[in-house]
């Protein structure tokens, strides 16, 4: 029996070595898949590595000369623009939206509430490439629904309009997807965190006469702003990395209308064979994000730093 | 019902309706196209209720070349590094939450930085490292990277399982002999079900959905792809049949579906619990 064990050390005393051992395998992960790759990362940044290096594999260290090659492109800060623009239009939609779909679900009867939140879930759970190929379908030049009902409605402009074809149409069709998508994650953990606020609060702010706006200023809005900021940079972060969507419906096109910063360096690298500008275009996304991660982790200290 | 009540009964329940449309139309479409029949998808006046149904799709989908493998394929991978994953996290879940160590903040830090890790950024190197470790073209390649990218997720969530089982309860089964681990097994296990579930469901559907690392470490091995990369290829395999391509984006998406509508209050539960807060 291991309880009788001499090995057994004396009670209220951890092991010396078992915490070690346990998060051994998961910091070795870490180090080998996450740490080390982006280490080769850095690394080809700082080299001339083409397609010929990537074969022959003596690679030279050139200094910054990628950063300035990459600065110097006009592309590229056309492309960084972009980038901003993109997140920041599908940021705010998707802010907007769910905070409203929160707190309607609020309101709703218990059956109410339930259609809703499962109809949510049911969206959430939609593939990536499932959705973008729905997507694709909805909006056919030919036989998609969203032409043959604008048709209907009178535009007859919209008859066999090939939405992708124009770079501004294609943008806009991804920023809709990704916002459908990204409304239901939001929408629920904004809806659990208002579930929180006790419903005493909401009284003694009618009863002192407040209306709804009022309301939420005051009283819900400061109570769910912790798990608010939280979605936020979620949020920030997961659309300034959305590559499957734009990849699989137009990569990037038309022209380069829907090429956004983790696009672009996939593009340059594999498609031009130029890993070590790509490689550079990710070290600069990588600096960007951590701006946003800084406030993430702000955020996240102050909420539960007592915990770590 | 007074016209008062009315007033704000009506917009709050056209809103929510509205929502739910929106929300289900597309999912709806695809369903809806996969069974139509080749004709009414290839119409200029789509119907929103298809006049006929067919399995007609379905069976051209599930016949294409390399379905029953890459769907094989997806499932490995998925289950490999979910299992790999929660093996691994729930190990350092226990170290963080119930020891006490040097260096266990620290630890903590690295996890929260890990899970949001640039991924995208990083398939150059993978990608080159792979090929120098012959492991291009790999199943295995793909469970890796998978396992990755779901470990700092899992380590969190369980985290916040593990801390909110009170540790007097393992305490007292070791007071009545149960070695630390036989306590945490006996005891503080079978409470952690809901945690490694809503764990194992964000897993699986991380893996199960990935694109970017199947489509670009799998490139001359076809064999070894997975299904979203097959998914992706469907339009120029198949030419514009699009019924096919929204059967098997269907047959793709269900057990997704499936798993997250069936499990989703232990999902929502895994959330508050630490996923999200951090």
């Amino acid at each position: 029996m291991a309880a009788s064990s001499p090995r057994r050390p004396p009670r209220g005393r951890p092991l010396a070595l078992g915490p070690y051992l346990l998060i051994a395998p998961a910091v070795l992960g870490m180090l080998y898949l996450l740490l080390y790759p982006f280490g080769r990362a850095l690394l080809i940044s700082f080299q001339d590595f083409r397609l010929r290096e990537l074969i022959r594999g003596d690679a030279e260290f050139v200094g910054l000369r990628n950063y300035e090659a990459l600065l110097a492109d006009p592309t590229f800060w056309e492309v960084v623009r972009r980038t901003f623009l993109f997140m920041a239009v599908n940021v705010v939609a998707i802010m907007v939206l769910a905070t409203l779909v929160a707190l309607m679900t609020e309101r709703l009867g218990r059956a109410g509430r339930a259609v809703v939140l499962s109809s949510l879930v049911l969206v959430w759970a939609v593939p990536v490439v499932a959705a973008t190929t729905v997507f694709q379908w909805l909006f056919h030049s030919e036989f998609g629904i969203v032409n043959a009902t604008l048709t209907d409605l009178g535009f007859d402009s919209f008859e066999g309009y090939t939405w992708l074809a124009d770079g501004r149409a294609a943008f806009a069709i991804l920023v809709l997807l990704i916002v459908w998508q990204s409304v239901p994650f939001a929408a629920v953990t904004l809806y659990s965190a208002l579930t929180t606020v006790p419903g005493e609060l909401y009284e003694s702010a009618r009863l002192d006469g407040a209306d709804a706006l009022r309301i939420f200023r005051s009283v819900t809005f400061p109570l769910v702003r912790p798990i608010f900021m939280l979605v936020l940079s979620l949020e920030v972060i997961w659309t300034f990395k959305a590559f499957v969507q734009i990849w699989v419906m137009t990569r990037g096109g038309p022209g380069d209308a829907t090429t956004i910063l983790p696009v672009y360096a996939v593009q340059t690298a594999l498609a031009h064979q130029r890993y070590d500008l790509g490689s550079a275009a990710s070290m600069v996304t990588v600096l960007l994000m951590s701006g946003v991660l800084v406030l993430y982790f702000r955020q996240l200290f102050r909420q539960e730093g007592e915990h770590l | 019902m007074s016209p008062r009540r009315t007033l704000r009964w009506l917009p709050l329940h056209a809103a929510a309706a509205l929502t739910v449309v929106i929300c289900l139309f597309p999912v709806y479409w695809m369903v809806a196209t996969a069974f139509k029949p080749s004709r009414d998808i290839q119409s200029y006046e789509p119907r929103l209720i298809p006049e006929e149904w067919t399995f007609e799709h379905f069976r051209t989908a599930v016949q294409a070349d390399g379905f029953a493998l890459f769907w094989r394929n997806s499932v490995l991978v998925t289950l490999g590094a979910v299992v790999l994953a929660l093996v691994v996290a729930l190990g350092a879940a226990y170290a963080v939450a119930r020891l006490r160590w040097r260096g266990r903040r620290q630890f903590v830090l690295a996890v929260f930085i890990a899970q949001m890790a640039p991924w995208e950024s990083l398939v150059i190197p993978i990608y080159i490292i792979s090929r120098d470790t012959g492991m291009l073209d790999r199943l295995p390649t793909l469970t890796l990277v998978y396992f990755m990218i779901t470990l700092p997720f899992t380590v969190v969530v369980l985290r916040g399982f593990i801390a909110g089982i009170p540790p007097e309860l393992e305490e007292a089964a070791q007071v009545d002999g149960c070695t630390r681990v036989g306590a945490f097994r006996r005891i503080a296990f079978p409470l952690l079900a809901p945690g490694l579930m809503a764990t194992s469901l964000f897993g699986f559907i991380t893996a199960w959905n990935e694109f970017t690392y199947a489509n670009f470490l799998i490139i001359k091995q076809q064999d070894s792809r997975t299904l979203p990369v097959w998914l992706s290829s469907f339009q120029t395999t198949f030419g514009t049949d699009w019924g096919a391509t929204m059967a098997a984006s269907t047959l793709f998406a269900l057990p997704a579906l499936v798993v997250f509508l069936a499990l989703q209050r232990h999902v929502t539960s895994g959330l508050t619990a630490g996923g999200v807060k951090g």
